[in-house]
């Protein structure tokens, strides 16, 4: 993948929970993901369109997940209310639509996020586009961010 | 002064009404998408609007487009994850007064707040 598209993801976390949750992110080394199975057991999804497409998981600990969504919200919310899914699709949206605004001359557009809790639950991505996990450590715990996007194929958007 | 809050998360507009409170504002209406806001806007008649972009249903920009078709006057400020500056330019060119990005910290959102108005009742 284009380290182009790496970048801002590695930007926008640091920015989204410094400005958020008033709080440090250490980003460690990337890798790549073969697995459909979520890293964790609070996954936030959301999907890419336009000139890049794909999709931008945020994956947590529920335990990880809890204590961001109370440092975000500035109050302790259950794991299984509508709330809590609320406030970690939210943390989702901003990480990604602040990294595609720095995506340079792309028109890209966002979808509403998904929120999958449960453990074992499986994301599986585009067969066609590697997926490139961040694991990131705060003082909540370590979370990953996983992006599997690509550029759009002109060609077969012209054709469609 | 009647303040309609227009986004999707409920933890969006929670942190919104936090900052709203703070400066002194206490009516406030919620709506979860624009469709919900075009419900809302005639009957309650708000003084301000901070309005999300990606919203289902019926997104922001719509929303606005729609409200600016018989409403012309009434301050709208978007707040969104939207930066790119051709998203701005479409924004302003519906008819929004002013924008804050996504993340913010409850200054900057007051800031632009006040300033809204400030600008308003010049």
């Amino acid at each position: 993948m284009d380290p182009q598209y790496i970048t801002p993801f590695i930007k926008s976390i640091t920015n989204v929970f410094s400005t958020m949750l008033n709080m440090p992110v250490t980003i460690n080394e990337p890798s790549i993901k073969t697995t459909s199975s979520a890293t964790y057991d609070v996954s936030g999804i959301i999907g890419m369109s336009g000139d890049v497409i794909g999709s931008v998981v945020l994956s947590f600990s529920t335990d990880t997940a809890k204590k961001l969504v109370t440092a975000f919200c500035g109050m302790e919310l259950a794991a299984d209310s509508a709330d809590f899914a609320d406030a970690v699709g939210e943390l989702v949206n901003m990480v990604s639509g602040s990294a595609k605004g720095m995506f340079v001359d792309k028109d890209v557009s966002i979808s509403c996020p998904s929120v999958v809790i449960g453990p074992g639950h499986q994301i599986n991505t585009r067969s066609d586009t590697p997926c490139i996990s961040i694991p990131c450590s705060t003082q909540c715990g370590d979370l990953t961010i996983e992006i599997a996007i690509r550029e759009a194929d002109t060609s077969s958007q012209k054709a469609a | 002064m009647k303040i309609l809050l227009v986004d999707d998360s409920k933890t969006m507009r929670s942190i919104q009404k936090s900052v709203l409170s703070q400066l002194g504002f206490t009516q406030i209406e919620e709506a979860c998408d624009g469709q919900d806001a075009m419900s809302k806007v005639g009957a309650f008649q708000p003084d301000l609007m901070l309005v999300d972009w990606n919203m289902p249903i019926m997104d922001g920009i719509t929303f606005v487009r729609n409200v600016r078709q018989n409403d012309k006057t009434t301050p709208i400020i978007m707040v969104t994850t939207e930066s790119e500056k051709s998203r701005v330019i479409e924004a302003i060119k519906a008819g929004v007064n002013n924008y804050v990005v996504k993340p913010f910290t409850p200054d900057s959102l007051s800031q632009r707040i006040t300033e809204t108005l400030t600008k308003k009742a010049a």
